[in-house]
């Protein structure tokens, strides 16, 4: 686990004063620790519960309350893939399985080069190009192997 | 009695309001409005099947369990979370109700461990009487699926255990983390299937937990149970008796497996704790069979010979003959006695009239001493009684709390817990104090000023707050007018509104900013009800005395006195320190506070008891210590107290102790003043016997006995053959008759016995005539004195001033693990949290000094050094260094001084000039100390027949 600079914790305490003044401005602060960060760090969470008078515990209750909170870096692209009803009725389950077989990762992992984390999610809202999925942030409709194997010759050569 | 069981309705019944009429299966019930249907439904005995909910929490509807049937409502309302409405028609036995609930039951089932015949909680379990409630007979879902089956266990709180795999994450634990406790320390870690209970992803032991057991009692399986229940199994009756640890007096329900105490569980119907706790009463009670009791009376010529066991006989006969030999060659006057806050009041009573009956003088004190005696002088001066003002509940209404020298999460942590509740619904705060306390900013709590004095200045900050009320004319002139005493109110107004006393004029001497003790003047006259909550850190002052009479004038001035939510209450520090000052512990005073002098009074007790009795106070416990060192004052009979440990100016104590001739300790242990001993008695914890304590809001509360006396006697059959041993016959065949006599010779105790004690719970004194069901607020209408008595409050500083030798200012206090001089808690499991006295400095004093966090540092004042670890803490001011005196071997009070309060003789342990400095080694004190532990607590190995 990386360990926060001075710079890095000066920057923490920046971006929890910029939101504190926010009505609920735990779950902003963690989004935007995240976004400076790429995850979460440990450390962080003892700072925020100081600075919002909350305790340890609440924090780290709203921290595992949402997948989407990262408490390690993740690789250096993410692939997040539905696995809600809609995706699963379109075959979305056999095509994860198979690029996953074929990273040698499960669910939440990053390949061993640090190039793709995959991550599950459970509805993007895109049933209509069912199966989908979400790269580096960008929507990906009607996945097949194709465009997945695409995916990884991306990450591959970048 | 049986096992008791209290009725659990689930949700709370609110107290007041217009009632609702509706028909639950059949039947018209009338309950208050706000009232939840399964509350309403418990009020009629129909206890409608739940998990999630218990009535000290909030509803909170997650189990699914409690649905019911309302008619003209669509589906199944969960009962916890719908409050009754007038007219509702409810069904909560229908078939389709019961479908329902077995197939929640199922869901259940499907993730927890069968184990339920192995189970610690077997007998005691929700879960287990829920599946029986609604007839589970299979579970269609198997168990194979997936499962917590093989969650691990947390076993790091040497109290309790949590069990993963038997958790149903009702989160009735995190609630009452919460909502009861007030210490947030626990959570729902995860989400969906993946929910487990969490103290915040690390274990018990190194969380934010206190260990306080609100959680492990509001548990409704085997997933948090005490360590005992595992060990011993389900106890098989209850005994409601009293803790005997701080001045709060929780209820609790000792549950009993024979004479062997299983566990101590907080009685919802105490009116002190209303079934909450803290971890010295709820799990700190191991002392009590501890292998260090001693439990065979000793005696020896000399301290430096070892003990020598005997029977209670010859102890006793020797004790008396030594006193006699000592008054007839000393006088009358060269003996005297200490009665214990740790013992009941009954107890006490009778060791104050063994004294003034006796041994025929008033050398009787008391821990009160260097305690609370300031609050007695202070209180009764200018209100008339010698106690607090309020009931605990008081605090519910209050709508500004001011907090002076007081640390309750520490020290009063029950009563802390009511606080803080408070304080979240939105009560604003002020705190006095030169630590940042706990209180001033922790999860959900935020004092809106806190005014961080120097230890020594907290007349001239009364004063200046007070000022600020009179000059801007914050006083409440009607409450005043028709209240106090004007010509004495007048004089004080003019004084205090002289400039000197102004925020600004003191700010130098304070160091706290003019600006916030304005804001925080304004606040406290202006916020609504307004209530002072203090403790030793106002008392333990040479101007104790000043500081409680300006806190009652600041009271009077605004009219915060005689109504809810108000009041100056002192958060008394031991479990009778109350009931050991009412029952006339000190030399001037009998019981009720009425002096020797009046003869009125004198007579009635000299009839009764058949002697005649000094009108001339006797010596204070410093007095005596100082003859003792003179040579005029040579013998002690000591029940249940440690001044070695405790008192002031140890050195000095123990040299007066050395100087007597006859010193009887009766204690539970060989404690650190039974070194100086002659004649050690047995002693019995409260567990042991029958009688009373009084807490801090004049409650008086039933002590029960749960096993037989250890040593054979209890603590007031000891006294009572003491005495027959020195020609003053006593007789009583049961505590209950001590309380009759009590009751026979103090007006305030009048109406008080045992029958009615058992009738009402409990009883706050006065109980008499006027007051039959006792008295929760004082001064209602008027002042017990007659008019409020305004008393001119001149800040003198102290003379224990720092200089080039001693820079710093030592202050001391407690932490809340262990309790007072440790004798009990140190036996316990609760040194795990607090292993040794540490020093509390500011990052620039350590610095400074070369100190790092962890060094062995040697603390030194004019009167004596030790050396301890360092602790560096931003919670102290620079300038300002913190210990506790809770382990002999630290010595803490081989660094306070004579010092005292001018009126009271209260020692100023609160302010002491120091040096701090790195060492490398224990100071000579405490080389002795080791020394002289080992020499002056041999035991012979010969013991008597």
């Amino acid at each position: 686990m990386p360990q926060l600079s001075q710079a890095d914790l000066k920057r923490v305490s920046e971006i929890i004063a910029a939101h504190s003044s926010l009505d609920g401005p735990a779950v902003p602060i963690l989004h935007a620790l995240q976004e400076e960060f790429g995850y979460v760090p440990e450390e962080t969470l003892s700072l925020l519960a100081s600075a919002l008078n909350l305790s340890r515990a609440e924090i780290h209750g709203t921290v595992t309350f949402y997948h989407d909170f990262r408490s390690k870096p993740a690789g250096k692209h993410v692939l997040k893939l539905c696995r809600a009803e809609a995706c699963q009725a379109m075959n979305g389950p056999q095509i994860a399985e198979a690029l996953l077989t074929q990273l040698g990762i499960t669910w939440g992992e990053t390949t061993p080069d640090g190039a793709l984390t995959v991550e599950g999610v459970f509805c993007l809202g895109l049933c209509a190009c069912a199966p989908s999925g979400l790269y580096d942030g960008e929507p990906i409709g009607r996945l097949n192997a194709e465009l997945l194997e695409a995916v990884v010759q991306e990450v591959r050569g970048a | 009695m049986p096992l008791i069981q209290e009725l659990d309705y689930g949700t709370p019944i609110p107290v007041i309001g217009k009632t609702v009429s509706l028909t639950i299966d059949g039947v018209a019930v009338t309950v208050p409005a706000g009232t939840s249907v399964m509350a309403a439904a418990m009020t009629m005995g129909t206890a409608i099947p739940k998990l999630c909910a218990t009535d000290s929490l909030e509803a909170f509807g997650s189990c699914r369990l409690c649905l019911v049937e309302i008619e003209g409502r669509r589906g199944t309302p969960a009962s916890c979370t719908t409050p009754v409405e007038e007219g509702m028609v409810v069904h909560t036995q229908t078939e389709r109700l019961a479908d329902l609930r077995r197939g929640v039951m199922e869901l259940y089932i499907s993730d927890h461990p069968l184990d339920c015949l192995t189970c610690s909680a077997n007998g005691d379990c929700e879960l287990q009487d829920m599946a029986g409630a609604v007839g589970l007979r299979e579970v269609r879902y198997g168990y194979a699926g997936e499962n917590h089956l093989d969650a691990p266990q947390d076993t790091s709180n040497p109290y309790f255990t949590f069990e993963d795999s038997k958790c149903i994450v009702c989160s009735r634990c995190v609630r009452a983390c919460e909502e009861v406790q007030g210490t947030f320390a626990l959570t729902i870690q995860g989400r969906g299937f993946d929910s487990r209970v969490s103290p915040s992803g690390t274990d018990f032991f190194g969380s934010e937990c206190v260990s306080c057991g609100a959680c492990v009692q509001s548990c409704p399986t085997a997933a948090l149970n005490e360590n005992s229940i595992i060990a011993l199994g389900q106890p098989e009756h209850s005994v409601i008796t009293t803790c005997a640890y701080c001045g709060v007096g929780c209820s609790f329900k000792a549950e009993m497996k024979g004479s062997t105490v299983v566990r101590m569980v907080p009685y919802k119907h105490g009116k002190a704790n209303e079934g909450h706790s803290c971890v010295k009463g709820r799990f700190a009670w191991g002392y009590a069979t501890h292998r260090d009791r001693i439990t065979k009376p000793m005696i020896r010529e000399k301290i430096t010979d070892p003990w020598r066991e005997v029977s209670w006989n010859e102890a006793l006969n020797h004790a008396a003959r030594e006193f006699e030999r000592i008054q007839a060659k000393y006088g009358r006057d060269s003996i005297g006695g200490i009665t214990s806050s740790r013992c009941t009041n009954e107890e006490t009573f009778l060791v104050q009239k063994l004294v003034r009956a006796a041994f025929g003088n008033n050398n009787v004190d008391t821990c009160a001493r260097v305690c609370h005696s300031p609050t007695g002088y202070g209180l009764k001066t200018t209100l008339g009684t010698s106690a607090g003002t309020q009931d605990f509940a008081s605090v519910d209404e209050a709508d500004v709390i001011v907090v002076i020298g007081a640390n309750p999460t520490d020290g009063h942590p029950v009563f802390a817990s009511r606080m803080k509740r408070r304080l979240r619904e939105g009560a604003r705060l002020i705190i006095i104090d030169p630590r940042r306390i706990d209180l001033v900013r922790s999860p959900h709590i935020q004092a809106d000023y806190h005014l961080p004095l120097q230890p020594g200045t907290n007349v001239a900050m009364i004063n200046a707050i007070a000022h600020v009320i009179v000059t801007e004319g914050l006083i409440d002139e009607d409450y005043v007018r028709e209240r106090c005493d004007l010509g004495d109110f007048e004089s004080w107004a003019r004084f205090i509104a002289e400039e000197r006393h102004s925020p600004e004029a003191v700010e130098a001497m304070t160091g706290v900013p003019a600006a916030d003790v304005r804001g925080a003047a304004r606040l406290y006259a202006t916020g609504g009800n307004a209530a002072i909550y203090y403790g030793l850190g106002v008392t333990e002052h040479s101007q104790g005395s000043t500081m409680v009479m300006g806190m009652a004038n600041l009271a009077m001035a605004t009219g915060n006195i005689g109504k809810a939510g108000a009041g100056v209450n002192p958060l008394r520090g031991q479990n009778n320190v109350q009931g050991s000052c009412d029952m006339g512990s000190f030399p001037h005073e009998f019981s009720g506070y009425r002096h020797v002098s009046d003869d009125a009074t004198r007579n009635m007790f000299e009839t009764l008891w058949g002697v005649p009795l000094q009108s001339e106070p006797g010596l204070r416990i410093p007095n005596m210590l100082d003859e003792a060192v003179a040579g005029t004052f040579k013998g002690l009979y000591i029940q249940g107290e440690d001044i070695a440990q405790s008192d002031p100016d140890t050195q000095h104590v123990t040299a007066g102790l050395k100087a007597m001739e006859c010193v009887v300790i009766q204690d539970i242990f060989l404690n650190e003043t039974a070194k100086y001993a002659h004649v050690f008695l047995p002693g019995s914890s409260f567990l042991e016997k029958d009688g009373t304590f009084t807490n801090a809001e004049r409650r008086i509360n039933r002590v029960r006995k749960v096993m037989s006396p250890l040593g054979g006697l209890a603590d007031w059959e000891v006294t009572v053959a003491l005495s027959n041993a020195l020609g003053f016959p006593m007789s009583y065949s049961h505590p209950s008759e001590i309380m009759d006599e009590i009751a026979r010779l103090t007006p305030s105790f009048a109406g008080v016995s045992y029958e009615k004690l058992d009738q009402l719970g409990s009883i706050q004194w006065p109980c008499n005539e006027a007051a039959p069901q006792g008295t929760p607020m004082m001064h209602v209408d008027r002042f017990v004195r007659g008019k409020g008595k305004f008393m001119i409050t001149e800040f003198v500083p102290t003379e224990e001033r720092t200089g080039p030798r001693f820079p710093l200012i030592l202050t001391t206090g407690r932490i809340l693990s262990q309790y007072n001089v440790g004798a009990q808690t140190r036996r316990t499991e609760n040194s795990r949290w607090h292993e040794e006295d540490v020093l509390e400095i500011h990052p620039f004093d350590a610095e400074s000094r070369g100190i790092l966090d962890g060094d062995l540092v040697s603390l030194e004042s004019r009167s004596g050094d030790i050396a301890l670890r360092a602790l560096i803490s931003e919670r102290m001011q620079p300038g300002v260094v913190y210990t506790t005196f809770h382990h002999a071997k630290t010595g803490a009070n081989v660094i306070t001084t004579d010092y005292s309060d001018w009126a009271t003789n209260c020692p100023e342990y609160k302010v002491t000039a120091v040096q701090v400095r790195r060492t490398n080694r224990p100071s000579d004190w405490q080389a002795r100390f080791f020394a002289e532990d080992q020499e002056l607590k041999r035991i012979s190995a010969n013991a008597a027949e």
